[in-house]
């Protein structure tokens, strides 16, 4: 059986399932919308905390994130449920599906059949939509492929229960109801409000504005801390995770500029048009970093790339995107 | 970003299948989407995480060869996994998952154990317990 759903790709995975669940309840919202009224947009550096030994750096809120804020500020009924035993996690999403309801996965990537090998780590907090079942293989709605993917029963109970940090234990969720009118501009008023406040106001140094110059802090110091090869592998690992599958660091700052835009012409404020502009300056900044980045850890002799002028590229990142939250600070309604 | 500016620098992606999909503006400073088919920096990127894996796998191999580490060691690398992980997947302690890295500890594993080891590690168990395999495995990039 298939559900009548309609597959749309997006940049970021969990910006797409709720994108694309809301669109199947008739609220048509676009990606950007998505991720600016979930206040997706973000930046922690937390070396404290580490995957495959290495510090994460992070362009936007936690998972799981973005979907509950959209869904609580639209006054949408979720239903989420997690299991200890994947046989019942399996059996109930076969009972929901049944009845003709996608639900929203959240999986790990590493045993995703359909991803190319180079992408696979073990990250715990990729989203899917489950939309049918066809013989032994159930049908995907994944926001990083362009079509819908199939995954064999075996494959997918392996990455709900996938192991590591952050383990997804079977988590899923599904909208039981929609109001009959929905008003987003409060939604996208408060949205970029509590964007704004975060990326400003956090009184910890790895959060926001803040973590932005914390980070380029601790780069200058990386390589007689590391040394130049843990060095380098540190500096790839930040342009992993800004460049990362479904988007990353760049990406985000895209999208939200792409968002301010649309919200100029809903909320009737040209200005937001100018903050998106600006914006957009933010983003090319981080891809001109990505870039000089990348320069550096490919060819290792050279000198003109250090990683104080990675470090000044960052702080100067800082400055701009400090600029721009602290004008979206004033949105009025 | 500009739409003529998203790059297409070709590497893992499979096409028509996946890409990256960018916010760019159009001439008119309109944002829209375009699919990427990826970026060459991005890609240096998973080239070197992939090219550690390679170097820690070979010195692994070694030992493996050697006599002192198990092809769980091995393949454990090759999975990007840690003793951690591997433990989770397992259900079993990380102290006991440690003792199987070793060949010591490996060769008094049950069939049925090597078995779950191998379905983690997405082996056969015949690939996982293969020596002549690990002897003649090269480390490359598939690209």
């Amino acid at each position: 059986m298939k559900i009548d759903f309609q597959h749309r790709q997006a940049a970021h995975c969990e910006n797409g399932v709720t994108s694309n669940l809301l669109r199947f309840y008739g609220v048509n919202l676009s990606e950007p919308m998505i991720f600016g009224i979930g206040s997706g947009c973000f930046f922690s550096h937390m070396f404290f905390y580490r995957v495959n030994g290495m510090a994460v750096t992070s362009f936007r809120v936690w998972p799981g994130i973005i979907f509950s804020r959209v869904t609580r500020k639209l006054n949408i009924q979720v239903k989420r449920v997690k299991f200890s035993n994947p046989d019942k996690a399996m059996l109930e999403l076969d009972r929901i599906i049944e009845k003709g309801i996608p639900v929203g996965l959240l999986v790990g990537v590493f045993n995703l059949p359909y991803f190319p090998k180079e992408y696979r780590f073990h990250f715990n907090a990729h989203n899917i939509t489950i939309i049918g079942k066809e013989d032994d293989a159930y049908l995907v709605s994944d926001p990083v492929m362009e079509h819908f993917e199939k995954i064999s029963f075996s494959d997918l109970k392996k990455v709900r229960f996938a192991k590591g940090t952050h383990p997804p234990k079977g988590r899923m969720y599904y909208i039981t109801s929609v109001p009959e009118s929905i008003d987003i501009k409060p939604a996208i008023i408060s949205g970029i409000q509590k964007t704004a406040k975060d990326m400003l106001t956090i009184p910890l140094p790895m959060f926001g504005v803040k973590g932005i110059r914390f980070m380029a802090k601790k780069m200058r110091r990386w390589p007689e801390k590391y040394g130049q090869k843990l060095a380098a592998l540190n500096l790839s690992q930040v342009i992993r995770m800004l460049e990362e599958i479904g988007t990353g660091g760049a990406g985000f700052r895209f999208i939200y500029a792409a968002f301010l835009q649309e919200s100029a012409e809903i909320l009737d404020k040209p200005w937001l048009n100018d903050v998106s502009r600006e914006m957009t300056e933010v983003g090319d900044a981080w891809r001109e970093f990505a870039y000089q980045a990348g320069r550096h850890f490919k060819n290792r002799n050279n000198e003109k790339i250090s990683y104080d002028s990675l470090a000044d590229m960052l702080m100067a990142i800082a400055d701009k995107e400090e600029k721009v939250f602290k004008q979206l600070r004033s949105v009025q309604p | 970003m500009k739409i003529e500016e998203v790059p297409q620098d070709g590497a893992f992606f499979v096409e028509g299948r996946i890409s990256d999909l960018y916010y760019v503006v159009d001439d008119k400073g309109q944002y829209t989407k375009v699919t990427s088919k990826g970026w060459a920096p991005k890609n240096d990127a998973i080239r070197l995480a992939w090219d550690r894996i390679y170097e820690n796998a070979e010195e692994i191999r070694q030992k493996v060869l050697s006599g002192s580490l198990s092809p769980i060691a091995l393949y454990m690398e090759l999975n990007i996994m840690d003793v951690n992980i591997l433990a989770g997947y397992m259900g079993l302690s990380r102290r006991n998952v440690r003792k199987h890295l070793k060949m010591k500890g490996f060769k008094k594993l049950s069939p049925g154990l090597i078995k779950r080891y191998a379905d983690v590690l997405n082996q056969t168990t015949d690939e996982l317990t293969d020596m002549e395999r690990i002897r003649r495995i090269e480390f490359k990039h598939e690209d």
